[in-house]
């Protein structure tokens, strides 16, 4: 991985073709990306309310019927587009391990024990400030079968809408200081040091909470909008 | 990371942007197996954007395939896409499937032998004389990043022949935009990732592919 970084500077977006992350071989473009001016509803996205999801569903840590297992964290932060604009009242989803490193889900046959309070999925929307917050566990490390020894640092899966479709995504936030992140060939298929930090998450004292939670602050930058802002178009989504 | 003030102002007042935060694989567990079928990705009847039974409702399937030619079966694809009038949908309840509000927004994900299924309407243009398309965003284990691509419906020709990103794109490769209509009325659109057959997948202004400069 060293000798790609070393080749390779001030690159912001993973390379989709990352030879050490193997399973990305086979399914990666070859050919150069076309590219396209963003037409008519390409610069809207689905909107999404209240309607959609309860305030209660950011908080992964209710799902059961009793208290899951792990270190009780909340994550906060904002979602802005390129020109800081907040991205208000739109979809954030997420999903993770549990304290275990284990995912609910079939084909996750990582012998580490499920835990029956905690589903590790939840979603919320964002305020007008572009604001959002998940009460969770702390996901752990699990192994992987990418090369021998493999183990993924501890993360927490995004998914984010903006105003335009062109800035859907999907990313993984992960914990400061993990000593995972140098074997990594997801985390590292972003050749560029400072772009990586950008999916680190902050330790937040003024987020963690006295007796009861870990606190950890984290702002997502989406690509900038397309679409010609109007005047009270930022209220209006 | 902590966007703070200095760079939020600077980002207003249109002296140096903010840098896009990277994009990273879905992985393969974003699917849940066992009834959490509420709150995951994806949600209960999210290939549904109309119920499959309303007489004007259209199939749009395929498969997924990776660079040897074989099916994959943990990639999530999305639409969004106009109505049949070719009005761009804004209500909110983009989640929500109660059989009547089109929202225009779809999810689903492919099966065991990387099939994808969507009930959708065929959409109308969103312009007099535009060729009407579907856009598509592709997700997977393996895929670093999220792609972009256009499916566009096969009839209108000269509405094709006409349209600018199609006219960009080499005629040899122009036809994986394109749709193909079963005689049932459904619409085919494969997904090939890599090789021969290789799907033309979009960069819009903002999102940088590094190994594709």
């Amino acid at each position: 991985m060293k000798e790609i970084h070393d080749s390779a500077s001030g690159e912001t977006q993973p390379r989709v073709d990352f030879p050490p992350y193997r399973s990305s071989l086979y399914r990666h473009p070859t050919k150069s990306m076309h590219h396209a001016d963003p037409e008519t509803i390409e610069l809207w996205s689905p909107a999404f309310g209240h309607r959609d999801v309860h305030t209660l569903e950011s908080d992964l840590t209710i799902q059961g019927q009793g208290e899951p297992l792990g270190e009780r964290i909340v994550v906060r932060g904002r979602i802005l587009d390129g020109d800081g604009r907040p991205v208000r009242n739109q979809l954030v989803e997420i999903w993770q391990a549990n304290a275990s490193g284990r995912y609910v889900h079939k084909r996750d046959q990582h012998p580490a024990p499920l835990d029956p309070n905690f589903t590790g999925v939840g979603r919320t929307i964002t305020g007008d400030d572009g604001s959002y917050e998940f009460t969770t566990i702390k996901p752990a490390p699990y192994p992987w079968k990418n090369h021998h020894n493999a183990w993924r640092p501890a993360h927490i899966h995004f998914s984010l809408f903006g105003t335009d479709f062109t800035q859907r995504m999907i990313t993984q936030m992960y914990f400061p200081g993990d000593p995972l992140f140098s074997l990594d060939p997801i985390y590292q298929s972003i050749t560029d040091q400072k772009a990586r930090d950008r999916l680190v998450a902050t330790y937040d004292h003024n987020v963690s909470t006295h007796e009861w939670n870990t606190g950890y602050y984290w702002d997502i930058v989406l690509s900038g909008s397309n679409r010609t802002w109007m005047e009270g178009d930022t209220d209006a989504h | 990371m902590r966007i703070d003030q200095n760079q939020l102002d600077a980002a207003r007042s249109g002296e140096e942007g903010l840098v896009p935060t990277p994009g990273q694989t879905i992985g393969p567990f974003f699917g849940y197996a066992d009834g959490y079928e509420q709150v995951h990705l994806p949600f209960r009847d999210g290939n549904h954007l109309v119920n499959p039974a309303r007489p004007d409702a259209v199939r749009l399937t395929g498969t997924v395939y990776d660079g040897n030619g074989d099916p994959i079966p943990d990639a999530m694809l999305e639409i969004w896409q106009a109505d049949a009038e070719g009005n761009i949908p804004q209500e909110t309840g983009s989640l929500v499937r109660d059989g009547w509000t089109f929202t225009g927004w779809g999810r689903a994900t492919v099966d065991n032998v990387g099939t994808y299924t969507f009930s959708t309407v065929n959409p109308g243009p969103t312009e007099e004389g535009k060729a009407a398309f579907i856009h598509l965003v592709v997700f997977a284990r393996g895929l670093l990043n999220k792609l972009h691509t256009r499916i566009y419906l096969p009839e209108d020709t000269e509405a094709l022949e006409k349209d600018a990103l199609l006219s960009s794109v080499d005629a040899d490769r122009r036809g994986t935009l394109i749709a193909e209509r079963q005689a049932d009325g459904s619409l085919l659109f494969d997904v090939h990732l890599q090789g021969e057959k290789e799907t033309v997948f979009l960069q819009f202004p903002g999102i940088e592919y590094p190994d594709h400069a």
